[in-house]
């Protein structure tokens, strides 16, 4: 069901940290957690359209660089009391490499 | 892992503020199961007052509903009381035989009002004030009867004697003592006090002891008669005349009590297994009866109960304040003085207004405000936190403003606001906001505001008057917060200085061995707590430590500063304001290549790029590098610049060469990560055209040397540069600007300014350092040259590393 691409390499995102990918979708972020998770969100903050990407990542949460929100990676849910969200897309990873699926 | 079983008896305030911060620190510890005798779920007893003047429903006021007990999986039994508690078999058991083991027991049984022995005390009519069932027959009482009497002239009683009135019932105030609020108030304050409650239409009998309640016709109370014979009418009798630890259950299972349930520092009854927390516990010969004591304990207890057994509780200095509508009282710490103070008084009466210090020694040692109790939190804090007052104590009277401690916004008295009033300048919020989230949230914290209004969450100026505003709301159950032992973040428990010195003492080098060492709570930390710790790290073993680029802020990431847009800009480094017509050409050029749509001049006296794109960032630098130019931290909690005036090269009234100091200065410090900005400014001569009075290192030439001022800042709250020494030569400029540095570097916590930092530990503490100890100056200042040299240009290397890039290179993925 899923039409996978191929994103990069697994090393291509460093650790806690992310990547931007340009996409038809528009801006997404691909982040890689402490524990080489990745995770997919559009690159905006559901608050005031900030880039997620440029965030600091810390276990499955990733702070909006604009006015501090705290959105969840696997949910793209903003952490209460703050209310939004965030498209998530699907993504695996397979030996080193990871895949999106638009 | 099979959970263990913790059993809670009591459901009120203490006991589900234990639970709430032991699910946080250990989620999965515990099966909980609740007993509360009350057939409702935690609710907010100190808002009892509110309902019964009709100001909030009893909706408003449930604090933990039902679903947070089912989310939490709580086991939750309302309306049974437990009986027994069998220490033997581990189990508690109820009236109507309901059984619970347990591996761990808290009992959170609470406190009872104190019933006067005399006749008729059973009487219909005649109730204590303590639930909502005390407060729905108050509202049920006023309905159908007229002459009310409160027997006890505490808190508790006013506030049941003023919603009674509002409620339109004929309220008299009996009391014992005095005057009113004697625990509380010193007679003046009281005096004060009554008379505006009686021009409420409250009456007072004061001195007055209760001898019998009389019965009426109907077998309802109907008057009341004192010892000396007087005796009015009365068909609603509330005592509030104090309040009683729940013991007996305790006492009945044999557990130590005295006044209350006797713990230790970490809350722990007699029996190991068995904790306490509330109005029921005795911590050393004490039993609080106010909120926010009750959720310092909650705070410990919790703690223990999750096992990781850090922090005690060692009792709590307690303030007052009276919840009734248009009044304003506050008192905290010894109010009435004594053998060894001294009072500082300020008395209006006509204008209602009364405030007494009483200080001993250095310190603050207690005070009642009356009529104007907009600085009751902030002399709580100076109270609580034993801070020195010597510097200040001219002032003190006159409150937190006239101190300056205060931003802008701290101007206005928070309970004089319109609601439509802007609080929060940064976030758009109105004090109307705030006050409801306090309400309906059931808020008692400025970090709790901050999380759900966003409220003092940006620059912070706002805080004071977001801590006025907590106080005038919740009363008593504000906490304010200790500003010296704060932790760092959710996270962890430690303070910035536990943090800073288990870095240096432990020689930890990274974040994750930190995070260990320091057993953090979360895997990575957070946003607030991971560039702090990095900072402490690169600061305390530079060249040693790693510095974590994912733990900084993206501008420090991306050596750039991310506007709303989320292009960057950039601002080339200008030594001392200096350049050349080259320089601009090469300027001009990059802002035509990558199409910079706005230039301008920073408030550092720099050209700012702004608008550029991540992925041109390494261009931009590359282009600039070529032409010698390197970028600038204008960015960074880092140097940023050396402003400077034309000083002795042109100017016909300079001294000394600012120019060529300034530029000296800005290479000497290139690269110098700080906790927070750094901004300089060299004047040659005292009309001070660089406007060196305002910047954390000023530097003013005069003819026989330089004036250095430190500590000054221009921004949210401005700051006028403190003298530190007069020196001699460019030479000495350097060792004691950089030594004052790397002072601030190796002692500030995570984002305090010279500024915040000189306040804390004072002037004379870094003039000692620095002026007076010419050894201690000559190692802060080798160590900060040793620090800064062979520093990376980041931009150059932006440019060369692949490694590097890749931070700015963008990833694409077709349809």
């Amino acid at each position: 069901m899923n039409d996978w691409k191929k994103l990069c390499a697994l090393d291509d995102i460093p650790r806690l940290g992310s990547r931007v990918v340009k996409s038809p979708k528009g801006d997404i972020a691909v982040f890689r957690t402490a524990e080489d998770d990745i995770f997919a969100l559009h690159d905006k903050c559901p608050h005031k359209g900030g880039q997620l990407s440029q965030g600091i990542v810390a276990g499955k949460v990733v702070t909006c660089p604009m006015h501090s929100w705290k959105i969840q990676l696997e949910s793209g849910e903003a952490m209460a009391p703050d209310v939004g969200c965030a498209h998530s897309f699907a993504v695996k990873l397979e030996g080193e490499t990871i895949w999106i699926s638009l | 892992m099979k959970k263990h079983k913790l059993v809670m008896v009591g459901n009120g305030m203490a006991g589900c503020r234990t639970l709430e911060e032991l699910i946080k620190l250990a989620p999965d510890l515990y099966e909980i199961t609740v007993f509360g005798a009350e057939p409702h779920p935690n609710y907010n007893r100190i808002l009892l007052s509110p309902v019964l003047a009709g100001e909030m429903t009893l909706s408003d006021i449930v604090l933990n509903d039902l679903d947070w007990y089912r989310d939490n999986d709580i086991t939750l039994h309302t309306g049974k009381q437990v009986t027994k508690i069998d220490r033997k078999a581990r189990k508690v058991i109820t009236a109507d035989g309901t059984e619970a083991e347990y591996d761990r027991l808290l009992l959170a049984t609470g406190s009872s009002p104190f019933i006067l022995p005399v006749p008729g005390k059973d009487l219909p009519g005649v109730i204590a004030y303590r639930d909502i069932a005390d407060t729905e027959s108050m509202i049920e009482a006023a309905k159908h009867h007229s002459h009310a009497v409160v027997i006890g002239a505490g808190l508790l009683g006013l506030e049941a004697a003023n919603g009674l009135k509002l409620r339109g019932m004929d309220v008299t105030v009996v009391h014992l003592a005095d005057w009113i609020m004697e625990r509380q108030l010193d007679k003046t304050a009281a005096d004060l006090l009554q008379t505006s409650l009686e021009a409420k239409g409250l009456k007072f009998l004061l001195g007055k002891q209760t001898a019998e309640l009389v019965a009426g016709e109907s077998g309802r109370v109907a008057a009341i008669r004192f010892k000396d014979g007087v005796g009015i009418p009365a068909d609603l009798v509330v005592m509030a005349v104090g309040i009683r630890p729940n013991t007996a259950l305790a006492e009945s299972a044999g557990i130590r009590c005295e006044r209350g349930i006797v713990v230790d520092d970490t809350l722990q009854t007699y029996d190991p297994k068995i904790y306490a927390v509330g109005e029921c516990v005795a911590h050393r010969g004490v039993a609080y009866g106010l909120v926010a004591p009750l959720f310092e304990q909650a705070k410990v207890c919790a703690n223990h109960l999750a096992q990781m057994g850090i922090g005690r509780y060692a009792g709590s200095v307690t303030s007052t304040k009276l919840k009734v509508t248009g009044i304003d009282v506050f008192s905290a710490g010894n109010f009435m003085g004594g053998e060894g103070t001294e009072e500082i008084v300020l008395s209006d009466p006509s204008g209602g207004l009364y405030k007494k210090l009483v200080i001993q020694g250095d310190h603050l040692a207690g005070a009642v405000l009356y009529g104007d109790t907009a600085d009751g939190a902030w002399y709580f804090q100076l109270l609580k936190n034993k801070q020195s007052i010597a510097e200040i104590r001219d002032h003190l009277m006159f409150g937190q403003n006239h101190v300056g401690d205060v931003g802008h916004a701290g101007q206005v008295k928070a309970a004089a606001m319109a609601d439509s009033a802007e609080v929060c300048g940064c976030n758009g919020v109105c004090k109307g906001d705030i006050v409801k989230a306090i309400k309906t949230h059931g808020l008692f914290t400025v970090e709790d505001v901050r999380k759900h209004t966003k409220a003092s969450s940006s620059c912070g100026s706002c805080t004071g008057l977001v801590e006025q505003l907590l106080a005038s709301t919740v009363g008593g159950a504000y906490q304010p917060s200790d500003s010296k032992n704060k932790p760092v973040c959710g996270c962890t428990d430690h303070t910035h200085g536990e943090v800073r010195a288990a870095i240096r003492d432990q020689h930890l080098l990274n974040i994750p061995d930190t995070l260990r060492a320091l057993g953090w709570k979360t895997p990575n930390g957070c946003a607030t707590c991971r560039p702090a710790l990095n900072y402490y790290l690169i600061s305390s073993w530079p060249k040693e430590a790693e510095d974590d680029p994912q733990s900084r802020f993206i501008n420090e990431r991306a050596h750039a500063n991310i506007q709303r847009d989320g292009t960057f800009s950039v601002v080339p480094r200008m030594w001392g304001g200096l350049t050349t017509p080259n320089e601009l050409r090469v300027i001009a050029d990059v802002a035509e290549k990558y199409q910079v749509p706005t230039v301008k001049m920073t408030g550092g006296a720099r050209i700012d790029l702004l608008g550029i794109r991540k992925s041109d960032l390494p261009n931009v630098w590359e282009d600039l590098g070529k032409a010698g130019l390197v970028s600038g931290h204008a960015y960074g909690k880092s140097i940023r610049t050396v402003k400077t005036c034309v000083g002795a090269e042109h100017c016909r009234f300079g001294t000394q060469l600012s120019l060529s100091m300034g530029v000296k200065l800005e290479k000497m410090l290139f690269g110098m990560w700080a906790p927070h900005k750094v901004k300089l400014a060299v004047s040659g001569c005292p009309r001070n055209c660089a406007e060196a009075g305002i910047k954390d290192v000023g530097v003013i030439g005069v003819d026989s040397g330089y004036e250095l001022y430190v500590a000054g800042n221009g921004g949210i709250k401005t700051e006028v540069a403190m003298f530190m020494c007069k020196v001699n030569n460019d030479s000495e400029v350097l060792e004691y600007s950089g030594s004052f540095l790397q002072l601030y570097r190796e002692e500030a916590y995570y984002l305090e300014r010279t500024c915040h930092y000189v306040a804390r530990v004072g002037l004379d503490y870094v003039k000692q350092n620095i002026v007076a100890d010419a050894a201690r100056r000559g190692e802060l200042y080798e160590r900060l040259l040793y620090s800064l040299q062979d520093y990376e240009d980041p931009w150059a290397n932006a440019v060369a590393q692949p490694a590097a890039r890749r931070e700015y290179e963008v990833l694409e993925v077709n349809a």
